[in-house]
């Protein structure tokens, strides 16, 4: 007799068996090609996990993890970054039972990194006590935020609106306001780490994408003027390295900005990643707009539909929702770019790291575990936000009308 | 089926319209004058200015010689008599044109709330009642490309009529349905008719044009060639070439 355990050894076996033997020893030419790769890709990972383990001295990245996240924001306001995780982690438990996957993905995929952070225990994970509870705080934030949604359901207008608002809120409790005791003036200038790169790209995303509907848009104007002011606008944008933007908002912007105006550092590298990624953004909706038959035009304006709620209402939706990937692509570069800015003496996570290491003796041999560091934390977010990007396409039945 | 005509509200009236594209004629001085109530069937060669004439009465194409007046608004480049115009005039498109990325009942309310300024309930109790009408109360929480290709006429017709028109236009509306789906569109077509609305249908359904057809016209090379009751154009048609074409196509 064979028992039940048994027999499910026996079965998960015969599944991986048939998936190697179709996978990798499906034709002769395949055998030939496993066999070569193997022993190297074996090779590979054996190597990586012995240097990521045994080799590697992680110190410089454990020990400085508060200034990997936040730069140099002043410790006395962390309580600020820690409100502004845990209305975020809240709201995303709040939003758990909205429709498809999308936000219960996203929540394990910042939840998984946090708890197990926490539950490593120290004498694996050299962190401070203070950032543990710290991310146990802001763990307990989703919890809470589930149990209110399974507690009463908020629809999807209010939870929009309420993810607006903490957009806000969020930005007024990291800044600060001017002489208000509470909540002190915290200069962008002394934002850094991941919590830069985020602010850069969130805030370029949410200004390009609207930045490069307009120019699209324009560009499919009657009025010549309009459709001639965004053709130059794109090309010439899109003919410029982001390198040279940063550098010419750094020295123009200034000398644009009317008396007693200003915008700090960060504010003009904004203002480049704004426009550079605007531009490509214009082109990639273009597509889109391309991709909308005549007939719809036609059938809205023959409903008395106008120009206005014509292309709100029946083009744009699916002209955005035909080029999905090409956007998140977009959003994803646009991500990426964020690095560029140590160029202008801004210190996001890559200007951290390149600090941390250039600026101890101590971490000067641990420039190759710094920059996987951070090659890892890119690849997370770029990962999960192309991740959700297909479940949204594959919610949306794109490619299937 | 006169007795719903008004003889003396010419609702649609044509003189000497003229269009080209670019150095093409396409419509070469149409005379017409249209009832309310009547129903007229567009019928003649492909190419021969059929759907241009038709897209005309609501200005999706502009004519450039001539005058078009529709239920008293005349159509020139005065933007508010042509949004007055789209909202009397409903219009069915061969390839039904509907929204893909809207549910049913959303296609069909979407006008009357953005254009009429109805209410959401007072709009989806309209969309309801239409689909009923349409025999496809069923498939309101659908998406259009779940339907076949006869019911997505059919919420087309649905669509049109939720903004209350006082003229449907159908520009081959069955040319691009499967021969098992025609008849359910040209039923609901019928029930229209009978309703007592003003119809302009360009189609080749000679059978329902002799059913349903108070007039029909003849298009040929940009020109009306000939107009009449069914009877006349059918068992006596004047022209050579209506007598030509009719002899190609029953
Ligand atoms: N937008 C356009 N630009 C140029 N030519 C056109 C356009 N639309 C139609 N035509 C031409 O006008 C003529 C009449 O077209 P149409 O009114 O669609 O004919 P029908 O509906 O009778 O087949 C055809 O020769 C067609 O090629
Ligand atoms: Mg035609």
């Amino acid at each position: 007799m064979i028992t039940e355990q048994e027999r499910s050894i026996f079965s998960i076996t015969t599944s991986i068996y048939n998936w190697v033997r179709e996978n990798l020893f499906s034709s002769p030419l395949n055998v030939l090609i496993t066999l070569c790769v193997f022993p190297f890709a074996f090779y590979l990972f054996i190597s990586s996990g012995d240097w990521i383990l045994n080799k590697a001295e992680w110190d410089a990245i454990t020990r400085n993890t508060r200034i990997f996240l936040i730069g140099q924001y002043p410790q006395s306001e962390l309580w600020r970054i820690g409100t502004v995780a845990f209305i975020t982690t809240n709201l995303l438990g709040i939003s758990w039972h909205l429709k498809g996957v999308v936000f219960q993905r996203l929540s394990l995929i910042i939840l998984v990194p946090l708890i197990s952070v926490i539950l490593i225990p120290p004498i694996f994970l050299d962190i401070s006590i203070g950032l543990r509870s710290w991310f146990a705080l802001v763990s307990m934030g989703f919890l809470l935020g589930y149990l209110l949604s399974k507690f009463q359901n908020l629809s999807t207008r209010v939870l929009l609106v309420s993810w607006s608002l903490s957009m806000i809120i969020d930005f007024i409790l990291l800044r600060g306001i001017e002489g208000f005791g509470a909540l002190p003036y915290v200069s962008t200038n002394e934002w850094g780490g991941l919590l830069l790169t985020f602010f850069l790209a969130i805030i370029g995303i949410m200004l390009s994408f609207p930045l490069g509907i307009f120019l699209a848009l324009g560009r499919r104007s009657n009025l010549p003027f309009v459709k001639g002011a965004c053709v130059i606008f794109i090309e010439s944008i899109r003919a410029v390295p982001l390198v040279t933007l940063l550098f010419m908002t750094l020295i123009i912007v200034p000398l644009l900005l009317p008396e007693g105006w200003r915008l700090d550092r960060v504010g003009r590298a904004i203002a480049a990643i704004t426009i550079f990624s605007g531009a490509y953004m214009a082109e990639n909706v273009r597509g889109g707009l391309a991709s909308v038959p005549v007939g719809q035009t036609e059938a809205a304006k023959a409903l008395g539909l106008g120009p206005l709620l014509t292309t709100t209402l029946i083009v744009l939706p699916q002209a955005l929702r035909n080029v999905i990937p090409a956007i998140v692509g977009q959003f994803i570069s646009l991500f990426k770019d964020t690095s560029l800015v140590v160029i202008v003496g801004l210190l996001d996570l890559v200007g951290i790291g390149k600090a941390v290491v250039l600026g101890n003796v101590e971490y000067i041999d641990q420039q190759a575990e710094v920059y996987v560091f951070i090659a890892a934390v890119f690849w997370v977010f770029t990962f999960s936000m192309s991740y959700v990007s297909q479940i949204i396409e594959r919610s949306l039945g794109v490619g299937d009308r | 089926m006169s007795s719903k005509i008004d003889k003396n509200y010419h609702i649609i009236s044509f003189e000497d319209v003229h269009k080209w594209f670019g150095n093409f004629h396409v419509l070469k001085g149409i005379n017409i004058t249209i009832d309310k109530g009547e129903v007229v069937v567009v019928f003649g060669p492909s190419g021969s200015g059929k759907s241009t004439f038709i897209r005309t009465i609501n200005r999706l194409e502009e004519h450039q010689n001539g005058k078009i007046t529709i239920d008293g608004i005349e159509l020139t480049t005065d933007l508010k008599n042509i949004d007055a115009v789209r909202r009397e005039v409903g219009m069915v498109f061969q390839s039904f044109n509907l929204f893909p990325h809207l549910t049913v009942r959303d296609n069909i309310s979407l006008a009357p709330m953005k254009v009429r300024k109805w209410s959401r309930k007072e709009a989806t109790r309209i969309s309801d009642e239409l689909l009923e009408r349409v025999g496809i109360s069923d498939q309101a929480d659908k998406y259009p490309a779940q339907l076949s290709g006869g019911q997505q006429q059919r919420v087309a017709i649905a669509r049109s009529l939720a903004m209350q028109p006082k003229i449907m236009l159908f520009d081959e509306p069955t040319s691009a349905l499967d021969p098992e789906m025609i008849k359910e569109v040209l039923d609901v077509m019928k029930e229209l008719a009978s309703s007592g609305m003003t119809m302009v249908v360009v189609t080749h359904e000679m059978g329902f044009a002799r059913e349903v057809a108070d007039r029909l016209v003849m298009f040929d090379e940009g020109n009306i060639v000939e107009s009449g009751s069914p009877e006349e154009i059918f068992e006596n048609p004047k022209n050579d070439r209506t007598k030509l074409f009719l002899s190609q196509i029953l």
